[in-house]
């Protein structure tokens, strides 16, 4: 983002930062940055709450009239992540014969399906649709019960892409759930959804476990690192 | 993944602290007009893109511009470290259009650009490519649009 800011601005464009991480931005020096001290994801602090983000735009245009920098100053409100589990209920145990990651992804289908519905589109499709989502689950487990990683059946052999496509699809299915729409202030904390898919729910654990026996079979890191966020 | 002894944002900041920067030895600086003459676009480095558009390959080095009018916009980074719901209840914050339409209505700025850039901040570490090609053609095209000031917005 700094590399890009210097860039624009060698191109006659005044260039204004928000910068997610201070040192990087003390080290780069892009000519005008406000460091804004919030949940990674969110760099205008608070989704749904316009006058919050007119505030911190406020801030960040008021650089433009610094005498030459680099000028780096900090948003003055700190917001913080939170890595507390959203409180969203989970479909009950409908099928027993299924790995329990497998019943639970067709049961949170309906609630994806709303979420689409309502937004018009979804993120879920990197690797995967919405219909694939309870059978990679389904490789996943076989994998964290001993299956050879290497021969299990991995659509697009990308890890990354899959498993960015199961939590995709639990976490607009979760927002469905716990009814969140932008007029409402009172949104998830950041990471919220993140702690509730990978401690609450079946697909994530199964994820977590998959990730580690991969890791345990010796595969590559690009094959299991980046299948959760590196402190999990 | 020996459990969680720190906190996401506070691995990933610290992950930064310690990261390599390039360096730049000249800082340009542009003498922006007034705001409220100025046009306004948004450059993010969230690998936004269009539902209905090709998505971002990893580590990818080119960009897309984004009309001012798309709202159907996925985040297409690559990385699983951090939040991907705000973004996804409100684009507004990762990329704040609606803001920008509104301070344009009020007078705040001239005017909202046609087109906004988006990048992929998962780079290779040189950013040779960003640094030297695609970046220059993605300002030289906003500039091409009458842009004036440009927000920078990460994830």
């Amino acid at each position: 983002m700094s590399t890009l800011a210097h860039v624009f601005e060698a191109a006659g464009i005044a260039t204004v930062t928000l910068a997610a991480t201070r040192s990087v931005a003390e080290r780069m020096g892009p000519p005008r940055a406000l460091y804004v001290p919030f949940p990674l994801g969110r760099p205008l602090g608070k989704p749904g709450d316009a006058e919050f983000q007119h505030d911190v735009l406020t801030r960040a245009f008021a650089l433009l009239d610094a005498p030459p920098g680099p000028v780096l100053e900090d948003y003055p409100v700190t917001i913080e992540a939170e890595e507390v589990p959203l409180t969203c209920s989970l479909p009950p145990r409908f099928d027993a014969s299924l790995p329990a990651a497998v019943d639970e992804a067709n049961g949170l289908r309906k609630a994806y399906d709303r979420a689409v519905a309502n937004r018009g589109f979804t993120s879920v499709g990197r690797a995967i649709g919405p219909d694939e989502v309870p059978g990679v689950l389904g490789v996943f487990h076989d994998i964290a019960q001993g299956q050879n990683w290497k021969e299990a059946v991995i659509p697009g052999k990308n890890t990354t892409a899959v498993c960015h496509d199961i939590r995709t699809y639990y976490e607009e299915a979760a927002l469905e759930l716990v009814n969140v729409d932008t007029d409402d202030a009172d949104v998830p904390a950041g990471r919220g959804a993140e702690a509730w898919y990978f401690e609450n729910t079946e697909a994530g654990k199964t994820v977590l476990a998959a990730r580690q026996a991969i890791k345990d079979q010796g595969g590559p890191v690009p094959a299991w690192f980046y299948m959760a966020p590196g402190h999990r | 993944m020996s459990g969680k002894a720190v906190t996401g944002d506070v691995m990933m900041r610290r992950h930064g602290d310690d990261a390599p920067v390039p360096e730049f030895d000249h800082l340009a600086w542009v003498t922006p007009k007034p705001l409220a003459e100025a046009t306004v676009a948004i450059v993010t480095s969230a690998a936004l893109h269009r539902s209905s558009d090709e998505g971002f390959q990893p580590g990818e080095t080119e960009y897309r511009l984004l009309p001012s009018d798309a709202r159907d916009l996925v985040l297409g980074h690559w990385s699983p470290n951090f939040d991907r719901t705000g973004v996804a209840i409100d684009l507004n914050v990762v990329y704040p259009i609606d803001r920008l339409e509104e301070l344009a209505a009020n007078g705040t700025i001239g005017a909202v650009a046609p087109r906004h850039a988006s990048f992929a901040g998962n780079q290779p570490d040189d950013v040779a490519t960003v640094r030297l090609d695609s970046g220059p053609r993605a300002a030289a095209e906003l500039k091409a649009d009458g842009v004036d000031v440009a927000i920078f917005t990460p994830v």
